[in-house]
Parts: C-alpha cells; sequence; structure tokens
C-alpha cells in the first residue's frame, strides 16, 4: 500500500533518487578515452561543480510525498533518528534527510525491512508510554525523555557503556532502524541520503570527486622512499 | 576503427566457451581471441560499464550491484561436514563482466620461489594435504611479467629485499603515499622491517587508453569510473571484444557441462536472463568460474559416466578450500590521515614472508599492509572502536573525530589446505533457478588459528610503534567468509589427488580445462588474484599449443 503523507517543507523528490551525478560520468567517459589522467583532473574540478548544481536543480523544494511510511510513522521515524545522530552544532540525521531516505529504502534495498516498521515503531511508542506515563508516542516525549527510550533500546550513549544494553523490546527493530538512519546520513547521496552532504560534514569527508597527493597531514612532507637502512649518510 | 561486436549462435559451433569473465576469464579470452580463435564467454552477471559505476554504498553492499546477491543465490555454512548447514551470507564473489577484478583491493604480489616448492621445505602438516605445486616460479615468472605490463600494475622493482627474481621492471611508478603509509613506513623501519611502495594494479599514469588513478577514494568494492583500476573489464575484455572473434555473453548462468558419449565436452548449457535454456557448443570448454562455482559446476555436472561430477574421478572437487588467514588493527592518530582520499594501500612488507616455522611451533608467512577501505557507511560499521556508543552526542562526536584520523594495519598470510573444507551441493536449499544452493564447509586448521593470534600481535606491535592515540583489532576466531576461493580444484601431476594438470587440462575430460582460483595448490600469502591472472596467461599458451598441434579435438 502506498501511504501518501506531508511533513513540514522538504527540499527532496523521488527524482533526487536517482544518481544526480549520470553527467559527470558521460563527461569523464568521454575523457577517459582521448585524454590523459592530468587533463581529468585539471578538469574534474568544474565537472564536479556541474553534477553539483545538476543535483541541487533537481532537489528544488517542494512537498515529498511518503510512499511507504504513514505520516504518523514518518514523525516518529524522524524523533527516533534525531536522537541517533542528533543537531548541534554540525547537522544531524534531520538535516541529512534520514526519513526519505529510509522511505525510499522500504521501497528498495531494505523492501524486506517493511513489515517490521509498523510494529517496531509501536513497540516504541509502547515502551514510551508505559516508562512516562502520559506521553503517548516517542516523538512526543522531551529529549532527555527519548534518550532514556534510545538507552533501553541500543544501549548507553556513554563511551564505555554502550555494550550494556536493556533488551526492553523484543526483535532487532532497534538494529534496524539504526542501520538505515546510518546509511541515510553516511551514503552518498546518489544513493538518496546525506541530503546537502550533511554526513560527510559530520565526518569530514570532502565530497569532490578527484583527489590528489599530499592527501593528509602525515604525507605532506614525507621526503620520498629510501630503502630501510638507507636513511643515514644520505642528505 | 569498427566497434561492432561479434555474436555467435548458441547452435554455431564456437572454439571455445570460458565460463567466467573475471581476473582469469578475462585473460583466456583475450588471449585466446587474440591467438584467433572464435570464443564465447558466457557471465552470470551483468555487462556494467563505468558508467553505471556509483558511490553508492547502499547499491553496492547491500544490493550487491556488482557480486553475488544471497537472495537470489543463497548458501549455507557449516564448519564441519558432520554439522547440518544452515543458511548464511558466507561467500562473496564478483558477479558481473570482469568479476572479482571489477571490484578487488587491487594488492598485486607475485608469489615467491618458496611458495611453490615449500612442502619439501616443512614437510607434512598433520591433518592437511599440504604439498608442492607442479610447476616452479620460473615457470610462472613470465606470465608475471605480462600480468604487470598488460594488465597493468604500478609499482618499484627492487624495492623490497625479499622479492624474487624479475625479468622486467614495473611498467609504471607505484601510486603517490598516503598517510597510513607513511605512519606505516616509520613504524615498520623503527622495529627494523624492510617496508616498500605497494605493488597495485591501479594505473599510477595513463595507459593503453585508460585514465591513471583519480584518487576518488571509492575503490574496494567499487567498480572504477575512469578506467585506472586493472580489472579484467578495463583491460583485457576490450580487446578481447576487439578482435571481432569474441563474444562476452552476459546474464547467463551456466549449469551443467554437456558431455558426450565419448566422455568429451560439447558445450556449456546456461540459463538467459528470461531463464530460458540454451547449450553454447564449442570444441572445448574452459571454466574460469571462481573457486566456489567452478567446483560447483562441475559438481552439477554429474552423470552416468561422471556419478561424482566431472572431472571428480579423484573425488578432490571442491576440496582443499584455502581462503587465507589474516590479522586487523585499527589506530586512531592526532592529525587528519584523510585516508579516504585515494586506493587501499600505499605501503607494505614482506618481512614475515616466511615466518620461522621451527621457532614458533607453527607454520604461516605472510605480507603486511598500512590501508583505509573504508567508505563512510562500512566505516560505522566496521571502523569504530569496540566500545563506542552506537547514538547520540558522544557516537557523532567519534564518527567526527576518528573518520578522517583512522587506519588499519592489515596482515595477509597463508592458510593450509584441509580436505574437509570446501564447497559441495546442498541437500536442501535452492537457489531462485532451483539449482542446488553452494554449500560452504570451513574451520580453520588450528595451525592457521595460532598463526593469526601470532599475526595479530605483530600488528599491534606496528601500531604501539606508531604512535597511535587509539587501538584496537579484530578479534581471532574462527573464519566464517570467504572471499578468496583457492584450491578447490588443485593442479597437480597425480590424477589421483588433483583435478588438472599443469596445462590446466582435467585428468579426466580432455577437452575441459580449469582456470581460476581453483586452480591453486597452496595458498600464497592472501594476494592471490595476481597469481590467478599468470595462470590464466600461462593456461592460454598451454591451450593454444595443444590446440594448434590437435591435441585437444584430435
Amino acid at each position: 500500500m502506498t501511504n501518501v503523507a506531508t511533513i513540514h517543507t522538504v527540499t527532496y523528490t523521488s527524482e533526487t533518487m536517482d544518481p544526480a551525478c549520470t553527467p559527470r560520468r558521460e563527461f569523464l567517459l568521454q575523457l577517459a578515452g582521448t585524454a590523459g589522467a592530468a587533463l581529468i583532473a585539471a578538469q574534474w574540478p568544474a565537472v564536479t561543480a556541474a553534477a553539483q548544481h545538476a543535483h541541487e536543480a533537481k532537489s528544488s523544494p517542494q512537498t515529498y510525498k511518503f510512499e511507504v511510511l504513514t505520516p504518523e510513522q514518518a514523525r516518529e521515524v524522524e524523533a527516533i533518528a534525531a536522537r541517533i545522530i542528533p543537531t548541534d552544532e554540525l547537522p544531524g540525521a534531520t538535516e541529512a534527510g534520514v526519513v526519505y531516505f529510509i522511505d525510499y529504502a522500504l521501497r528498495t534495498f531494505a523492501r524486506d525491512a517493511r513489515e517490521s516498521y509498523g510494529p517496531g515503531l509501536a513497540q516504541i511508542n509502547e515502551l514510551t508510554a508505559q516508562t512516562f506515563p502520559g506521553v503517548a508516542k516517542f516523538s512526543a516525549a522531551t529529549p532527555e525523555q527519548q534518550d532514556k527510550i534510545l538507552e533501553m533500546t541500543l544501549g548507553s550513549s556513554e563511551a564505555g557503556n554502550s555494550r550494556h544494553r536493556q533488551r526492553a523490546i523484543t526483535g532487532d527493530f532497534p538494529e534496524t532502524i539504526w542501520f538505515h538512519v546510518v546509511s541515510g546520513f553516511l551514503v552518498a547521496p546518489e544513493g538518496g541520503g546525506n541530503r546537502d552532504y550533511a554526513g560527510w560534514k559530520v565526518i569530514g569527508r570532502d565530497p569532490a570527486h578527484t583527489f590528489s597527493s599530499p592527501f593528509g597531514f602525515y604525507d605532506k612532507d614525507y621526503p620520498g622512499w629510501q630503502p630501510a637502512g638507507s636513511e643515514m649518510g644520505k642528505k | 576503427m569498427s566497434q561492432a561486436r561479434v555474436s555467435y549462435k548458441p547452435s554455431d559451433e564456437v572454439d571455445f566457451v570460458i565460463v567466467g569473465s573475471g581476473a582469469s576469464g578475462g585473460i583466456l579470452a583475450k588471449e585466446l581471441s587474440t591467438n584467433g580463435f572464435r570464443v564465447v564467454v558466457l557471465e552470470q552477471g551483468p555487462y556494467l560499464t563505468e558508467k553505471d559505476f556509483t558511490h553508492d554504498e547502499v547499491k553496492v553492499f547491500q544490493e550487491h550491484l556488482l557480486t553475488n546477491n544471497p537472495k537470489q543465490q543463497p548458501h549455507t555454512f557449516r564448519a564441519t561436514p558432520r554439522e547440518k548447514a544452515k543458511q548464511q551470507y558466507s561467500v562473496m564473489y564478483g558477479r558481473c563482466v570482469g568479476g572479482s577484478s571489477a571490484h578487488f583491493t587491487a594488492n598485486f604480489w607475485r608469489l615467491h620461489e618458496i611458495d611453490f616448492i615449500e612442502h619439501s621445505k616443512i614437510g607434512d602438516i598433520p591433518g592437511t594435504t599440504f604439498t608442492d605445486w607442479p610447476i616452479r616460479y620460473a615457470d610462472l615468472e613470465p606470465y608475471y611479467t605480462k600480468v604487470e605490463w598488460e594488465v597493468g600494475v604500478s609499482g618499484l622493482a627492487g624495492a623490497s629485499p625479499f622479492d624474487p627474481w624479475r625479468s622486467k621492471p614495473y611498467p609504471m611508478p607505484p601510486l603517490p603515499v598516503k598517510s597510513s603509509g607513511v605512519i606505516f613506513e616509520r613504524a615498520a623501519k623503527k622495529l627494523g622491517y624492510h617496508p616498500f611502495p605497494a605493488p597495485m594494479a591501479i594505473l599510477s599514469q595513463p595507459r593503453a587508453g585508460r585514465s591513471a588513478c583519480a584518487n576518488c577514494g571509492f575503490c574496494l568494492g567499487f567498480g572504477c569510473e575512469v578506467g585506472a583500476k586493472s580489472s579484467s573489464l578495463a583491460s583485457m575484455i576490450p580487446v578481447a571484444e576487439k578482435t571481432g572473434r569474441c563474444e562476452i555473453r552476459p546474464n547467463s548462468y551456466v549449469h551443467k557441462i554437456e558431455i558426450d558419449e565419448k566422455g568429451r565436452a560439447t558445450g556449456a548449457v546456461y540459463f538467459d536472463a528470461k531463464g530460458v535454456v540454451h547449450m553454447q557448443k564449442a570444441k572445448a570448454v574452459v571454466l574460469a568460474a571462481n573457486g566456489a562455482e567452478t567446483p560447483r559446476l562441475l559438481l552439477l555436472s554429474h552423470s552416468k559416466q561422471f556419478p561424482n561430477g566431472l572431472a571428480n574421478s579423484s573425488g578432490m572437487v571442491g576440496k582443499n578450500l584455502m581462503v587465507n588467514t589474516g590479522a586487523i588493527g585499527f589506530g586512531v592518530y592526532d592529525e587528519p590521515l584523510n585516508d579516504y582520499k585515494g586506493f587501499a594501500v600505499s605501503r607494505i612488507f614482506h618481512d614475515f614472508y616466511e615466518a620461522d616455522t621451527q621457532k614458533l611451533g607453527f607454520y604461516g608467512g605472510g605480507g603486511v599492509d598500512a590501508r583505509y577501505d573504508m567508505t563512510p557507511i562500512n566505516f560505522v560499521m566496521q571502523g569504530l572502536p569496540p566500545e563506542t556508543p552506537k547514538w547520540g552526542s558522544s557516537f557523532k562526536k567519534t564518527l567526527h573525530n576518528n573518520f578522517t584520523r583512522t587506519m588499519q594495519i592489515y596482515f595477509h598470510g597463508t592458510s593450509v589446505p584441509v580436505e574437509a573444507n570446501g564447497f559441495s551441493l546442498d541437500d536442501e536449499v535452492k537457489d531462485a533457478w532451483g539449482l542446488p544452493a553452494l554449500r560452504f564447509t570451513y574451520r580453520d586448521h588450528d595451525n592457521d588459528l595460532k598463526f593469526m593470534a601470532w599475526m595479530t600481535e605483530r600488528v599491534m606491535e606496528l601500531f604501539d610503534a606508531s604512535g597511535a592515540r587509539t587501538t584496537w583489532h579484530v578479534p581471532v576466531a574462527p573464519q566464517q567468509f570467504a572471499v578468496h576461493l583457492l584450491g578447490t580444484c588443485r593442479m597437480g601431476n597425480d590424477s589421483k589427488n588433483s583435478v588438472i594438470n599443469p596445462d590446466h587440462r582435467t585428468h579426466d575430460v580432455k577437452n575441459l580445462f580449469l582456470c581460476d582460483g581453483s586452480s591453486l595448490v597452496t595458498s600464497g600469502r592472501g594476494q592471490p588474484t595476481m597469481t590467478i591472472e599468470a595462470l590464466a596467461f600461462r593456461a592460454s599458451d598451454r591451450i593454444t599449443a595443444l590446440a594448434k598441434s590437435g591435441e585437444i579435438s584430435g
């Protein structure tokens, strides 16, 4: 069954789920056949910018239509995602558009998990209601209450205690949604998540498609390879 | 230049039908078609090209864009033949034109002279079928050189004091060093080892109409968008097709080799993309379907003449599997390495190529590399310190700090051949075509478990010497996941305990040849693809000579 729902103003359409970078690849292919790497390297920033522009143009704001999740489910998914990867000075799951990725995932690679979302979200809402009487669902809880529920299902959020997970609900829905949230946060945008490279901003991955040496701090001043034992006596 | 591709009818009797288009199949196709033969290559998977490749990790790893899909082709696992196998995703191989070479890491190490004669040096290892090869390093050396020059390998000849002799330098210089390589090199030298630039099947310079590596960072697991990774797809298949004699036929799932009353192979029976069954007729059949699917296909091809499976009079088809041992550690450093950029590996060392068996009390040898093969989602799944919380601010802070500051040290090593380890047909589980599923039986020999524990100690010593702030390692445990599928139709002179002879011809069927990971007699030191490719070049020469002298059809 397809559910049509609207929440918030979003900048994603199902069109953007298509690889947005096809023009980039076509262009590269033409180059690859006729030109050397130097030319390609010289051209890539421009190509990347063009691809990025195309991507942004396709992502013009309009209302997103959920196809699998109901509006209520989408609200809960978004609330859970927002506590798994919270927003602080850097973007979180909300800014990355993880909920839209999950709706997409549930009709593509994660079709098998589709059936688990309804009961799984219901379990989390029940746990919320039991733990905090008067709070009917996860999305209605305060951030502190929500964190308590996540602690009961995914383990402690504090370093060193993470292995001690209380199994407050049966089944592996918490792990399933966790995997989907992480995937939607970090997948290359052509995979339908990581909106505006929000996830890659957090991990520090430059979205460029090509890089050249030096890559990092430790190879910056590398003097060149020398056989072991040969450094002494050389300048 | 005409780009029209040749197309044969299944009823056309071509000279060779090759099953599989990967590391070995691509080379066989190129060599045999260049030598004037008419060739059809039947590939299970799709014909993807650069424009189909993507940085989408979900598509690549969750939807199995380039590899076998366990939903379509389920397989089962058991540790020993006494157990009932259960369905479990435990074998991965390339399932597209180019096979596993389309997505590999591209570490290209030659075997050394010792690999071919190690049994003579070490002696029997109880509980194994450890033995010497029927060929020597000198037999294969010209073909290693051919791989380096024709397929395309970057490296620095003479850089490792442990390297075997070679007839020619590498055709192009090594790829640039990465921060992981610099950290590793310093630590290794501190401990007295001899690190050197990693030989990689990735172009450091444009070559043969292909681009040099653009360092995009989506390498292991991914198809290369610029043709820099030296897959069969990028290097061999285009040459084969250009001969006008070789047809690559994708989405063709071979499930039987047909045999006539004289016991000669007459062709390969396959499902096309729509599930329609065809038989491609051929004067000779070459299986290059990998170390899992080649034995499975032989077992599926059982008949009255060959009740235990085709070419299996020795009973060795599917046995003696070696998957290589490994030890993996992680280190996090103060400053950004940005190792997500570029290919995986820039420095290795081979000081442990032959570990001291006498002193250690177990057999083993290997090579050590520094790498980063963590694309972003994989990094969260496999690259975080074990105590990292899974959610919240602390989780996010760890992602923020570690992704650019983490590297791995990976020790790759030998596996010993154990007869009970291998591939067979499952009694119950079927694939989407109704064929018996692949059954994977594997338990690391105690020798190898001891070796892995020792390797792990060496990895952690390197991290200690490297100044890492945080370190951890993958626990040592019996392996249940295989990508190196070696030894399951081993080469030998004795038809009682091997499946193919040194010409890659099966002992039992005159016009049936096998050439892929299954041909290996020992496992090498954990980087088998280059040897599979050298064997394929050599097999092509042997098969050509036999065909031209009338010894295949006669």
